[in-house]
Order: structure tokens, then C-alpha cells, then sequence
């Protein structure tokens, strides 16, 4: 039979079956709208407040502070634009990252057209942020500071609990992008200061199209949607029923003895991270060596190019993602691999492997096995491996 | 996304490879575009021989390197200088709209290894040669 493998987990996950049988009867059966004062209606309403109490309970947060939204894109929409329009007497100057998600660096583009001022901190060769870089870079009108706390593509995780203390420090709200962080490691909003953060239920076996915003109490961004009073009438708009019970208990399970299912898949990860480079020669590993998601490998291989390595290995079975021009729909490398300093061509050759709970040994046997072939495969093909192989000679 | 035909080219690229004794090589693109082809040929009392490629870029650029040199295997030069990347896309049963430049890459490279067997001849290439190999005029990018 031919093989299928999914090592594309950061870009979403299969949506558990324990989550779909708690969905499934709040779309025929308890159909009503939470709005509404009879038995349905009430019904409804009950399952969206204990789905609020379980997404409280997995950040530490009370569930008055969680906000319901129509995906992780949303909430970081919410969560700075709510800021910025609240904040703006006070003033107009957010600090950020170069390496955030576009659901932050495109939001807040389109802020400084509205004369907001953004600074982005540069990353170090890892892809994490200077706490002394930070300190600088506040100023009396920073109204926001938006930092996430485990990159997408190379895995690194940001010092998320000493950012939340110099914002407490200074008096400047923090917001953190925790997408991809959320059921991978463990994060406790009180603990870490952190005033506002974006969750979304398909990295973590949730269904897509449904994610929260947690914002701490008294700090409140301004109204998103217009409307009825759901959401505290700050989000209107009838509630996605069943997305956000299944939201809840996704969270639930994926929250549930973290520590064991991490340990899983380090184990994996660590097994590519060290094989890879055994195996392969001219490679270089994204991202840190140890402040990384459990799930996420990442490499460089020089002389080729990441589209087609992806498609080879789809050829072979294997689901994966790359930082190249030919798969960011632009001419250039994603944004992340450049400000970690990466030359352009090795950033056209990278590899996400993102490993989640499905996966398992077998699947990292199966990739060590084919990828020193395809790789090599391609190498041969490249114009750039010629002098490099005839100098080996 | 990719047409079977693509893919076919892709899997399984006709006439990869360099050759020893060419006597017109092409490349064009680059490294930090994510595009480089390669082009070697060999060509006898004006016919294209032999021909080779070595191409780095992604699933489109292998395919496209790999269709244009099988359409001009065996032909005249004035014949694969005809060659147009419309053609390429064409036989190729199209391609993306964000991956034409691919087709345009393997047309320039196909005339870039013709400029160069002028070169090497010492005879002033044809006119009609529309790429001469340096592509920092054609490929803009910081
Ligand atoms: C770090 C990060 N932020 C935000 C998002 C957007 O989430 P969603 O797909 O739910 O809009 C993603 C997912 O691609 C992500 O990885």
C-alpha cells in the first residue's frame, strides 16, 4: 500500500474523535441558539460556557477573560487593533517581532498606515528576541508589546515569562500569539504576565475555523464585531456551537498530561534532528537546539530548492512544508528564515517537519530512509552541487 | 496544482546531466531568485546534437528545463532559437500563473547556450538571440 505520512502538524491537525463526538450533538439535536431563554436554547448556552471554562482552565485564566473568535487569525487581529484603538490616548507605539505570524506583522502594518509607530526586534541566529533589545525599545507612548510565544516555522520558543515581567515592569500591555504553543508546552497566564493572548483549535486537534482570545480583566480591547451581546458584546454574532465545544475539549485532551506526549515527540524530533545531519551532508538545522516546540524540525539543505524537495516527497508519501520563494507566493524566502540571518538561497532550501500525535517511530524510520535519497536525488540535478561534487571527487 | 504533464517532466526529467565535451553551455538565473538553469549542448554542422541540463529551482523550473530540451533535441539553431516559453507552457499543458517566469527561464537559457557557441566561434551571435546568460537586467530583485 502506498505510504501516507503527515509531518505538516504546525499546518493544522486531524480533528480528534473524541472531539467530534462531543460536536457532533450540537449541530442536529441541540440546535438552539444560546441567545435564547427555553431548554435549547439554555442547553447551547451551558455547552459554550463550559467550553469557555476548560479553554480558562488550560491558561490559567478566569473564564470571564476568554473571548470566542472565528480562528487564530482573528484573536491577533482583536487583540492588537482592540489595543491600539483603546490605548490610543495614551499612545500609538507597539513593539513586535520580525519573525511574528502575518496574522501580526500584516495587522500591524495596516496600523502604522493609520500613523501607529511599530518597532521590530531583531532575532539572533536561533530566532529569539534580546530582552535588552526590549528594554530599549519601550518608550513612554508604547502601548502594546505583541510577542509570540513559539515560532511556526522554526520551532523556537521565546523567553515568553521575562517579557511578561518588563511589560509588568513598565506598564505596557502584552500580547502573545500562542498558536502554536498552546498543547505543545505548558502556559499559565498569571505566572507569566501575560495580559492578552490568540489560540486557535486546529493546531491542537480542534476543529478549524474557531479560536479564542484571552484578554486579562480591566484590560479590554475595543469591540471587534458590532452587533447582538454575545461574546459581552464585544464579539456579536451567533456563537459556532458545536467549533466551540469541540474547541473545549480539544484543548482539554491536548492539555491533559502535556508532559507525557511532549516527551513522545522530542524523542522523535531529536531522533531527525540528529540522523539528518549524519545522514546527509550540507545541512543545517533552523531554529534552537533546545528552546523549541516538541513537534518542530527544521533544516536547510544547500543546492536545492524547497518546492521540489516537497513534492518529491510528496511523491514518496510524505506531507511537509518549506520556507521557499515558490511556496511563501512571493519571490522571496519566508520572512522568518531571512531574520535569522539566513542567505536567501539556503532559506529556498528549507524543510518543516512537524511532528504531532499521530505520528509515530515508524514514520521517522520511513523518513530517514527516503529523504538522503530524494535530496540527493536532487542535488545531482543541481548546477550549484557540480563544483561541490567534483572537489568531493 | 501542476499539470500530469508537469509532474511526468518533474518525476521523471528528460536529459538531466552535463556533457563532457559541449561546445555551447547556458546558465541563467540565480541562487537567491531560487532559480538556476543549466544548459549544455552539442552541436554539429549547425544541429543541436546532444543536449543536457542541471537545473535548481522547484517542481516547475525542472519540468519546464526538461520539456524545452526535448523540444529542441536534434533540431537546428535557427529552430530552437524559434523556441518561446508560450511554447514550453503549451506542451507543458500549462503552468501556474505565479511559475510562467520558469517557462521564460528555460527559454533564455536555451538561447544563452547558443549566444555561447557564437562566442566560442568568435562570430557575432544572431540578433535574434534574446538572452546572452546575464540575467541581472531581466531578474531584478534585492
Ligand atoms: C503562529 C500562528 N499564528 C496565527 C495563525 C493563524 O491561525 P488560524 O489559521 O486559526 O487563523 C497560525 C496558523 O497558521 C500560526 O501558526
Amino acid at each position: 500500500m502506498a505510504k501516507s505520512i503527515y509531518l505538516d502538524n504546525s499546518a493544522t491537525t486531524p480533528l480528534k474523535k473524541e472531539v467530534l463526538d462531543a460536536m457532533m450533538p450540537y449541530l442536529c439535536e441541540h440546535y438552539g441558539n444560546p441567545s435564547s431563554i427555553y431548554k435549547i436554547g439554555r442547553e447551547a448556552k451551558a455547552a459554550v460556557e463550559t467550553a469557555r471554562e476548560k479553554v480558562a482552565k488550560a491558561i490559567n485564566a478566569d473564564p470571564k477573560e476568554i473571548f470566542f473568535t472565528g480562528c487564530g487569525t482573528e484573536a491577533d487581529n482583536w487583540a492588537i487593533k482592540g489595543i491600539a484603538l483603546a490605548k490610543e490616548k495614551k499612545g500609538k507605539h507597539i513593539i513586535t517581532s520580525k519573525i511574528e505570524h502575518h496574522a501580526v506583522l500584516h495587522t500591524l502594518e495596516s496600523l502604522e498606515k493609520q500613523g501607529y509607530e511599530v518597532t521590530y526586534l531583531e532575532v539572533d541566529e536561533y530566532g529569539k528576541i534580546s530582552l535588552d533589545d526590549l528594554r530599549a525599545s519601550i518608550r513612554p507612548d508604547t502601548i502594546l508589546i505583541t510577542i509570540m510565544t513559539a515560532n511556526n516555522e522554526v520551532g523556537t520558543i521565546e523567553p515568553i515569562a521575562e517579557i511578561g515581567a518588563i511589560a509588568k515592569e513598565y506598564g505596557v500591555l502584552f500580547h502573545t500569539d500562542a498558536v502554536q504553543a498552546i498543547g505543545s508546552i505548558n502556559i499559565d497566564v498569571k505566572e507569566m504576565n501575560i495580559d492578552l493572548l490568540s489560540l486557535s483549535a486546529h493546531k491542537f486537534g480542534g476543529p478549524k475555523g474557531v479560536g479564542a482570545m484571552f484578554a486579562r480583566r480591566n484590560v479590554l480591547p475595543a469591540v471587534f464585531m458590532h452587533g447582538g451581546a454575545q461574546e459581552r458584546a464585544r464579539r456579536a454574532g451567533t456563537e459556532n456551537v458545536s467549533s466551540i465545544v469541540g474547541l473545549g475539549k480539544a484543548i482539554e485532551l491536548a492539555t491533559n498530561n502535556l508532559e507525557e506526549k511532549s516527551a513522545k515527540l522530542c524523542a522523535m524530533r531529536d531522533r531527525l534532528i540528529k540522523e539528518i545531519p549524519e545522514k546527509i551532508p550540507f545541512v543545517k538545522l533552523n531554529g534552537h537546539p533546545i528552546d523549541r516546540l516538541p513537534g518542530n524540525v527544521n533544516f536547510s539543505f544547500n543546492f536545492i530548492e524547497g518546492e521540489a524537495l516537497l513534492l518529491m516527497l510528496d511523491l514518496n508519501g510524505i506531507a511537509a512544508s518549506s520556507g521557499s520563494a515558490c511556496t511563501s507566493g512571493s519571490l522571496d524566502p519566508s520572512h522568518v528564515l531571512l531574520a535569522l540571518g539566513l542567505p536567501h538561497e539556503i532559506a529556498h532550501g528549507s524543510l518543516r517537519l512537524s511532528i504531532g500525535e499521530i505520528n509515530t517511530s515508524d514514520d521517522i524510520d520511513y523518513v530517514l530512509e527516503v529523504l538522503p535519497n530524494i535530496v540527493q536525488r536532487l542535488r545531482d540535478m543541481s548546477p550549484l552541487y557540480e563544483k561541490v561534487s567534483k572537489e568531493l571527487k | 496544482m501542476y499539470s500530469e504533464k508537469v509532474m511526468d517532466h518533474f518525476a521523471n526529467p528528460r536529459n538531466v546531466g552535463e556533457i563532457e565535451d559541449a561546445n555551447a553551455v547556458g546558465e541563467v538565473g540565480n541562487a537567491k531568485c531560487g532559480d538556476i538553469m543549466k544548459i549544455y549542448m552539442k552541436i554539429e554542422d549547425n544541429i543541436i546534437k546532444e543536449v543536457k541540463f542541471k537545473t535548481f529551482g522547484c517542481g516547475a523550473a525542472v519540468a519546464t528545463s526538461s520539456m524545452a530540451t526535448e523540444m529542441v533535441k536534434g533540431k537546428t539553431i535557427d529552430d530552437a532559437l524559434k523556441l518561446t516559453n508560450k511554447a514550453v507552457m503549451e506542451a507543458l499543458d500549462g503552468l501556474p500563473p505565479a511559475k510562467v517566469h520558469c517557462s521564460v527561464l528555460a527559454e533564455e537559457a536555451i538561447n544563452a547556450a547558443i549566444y555561447d557557441y557564437y562566442k566560442r566561434l568568435g562570430i557575432e551571435p544572431p540578433v535574434e538571440i534574446k538572452c546572452s546568460g546575464c540575467c541581472s537586467d531581466c531578474h531584478k530583485h534585492d
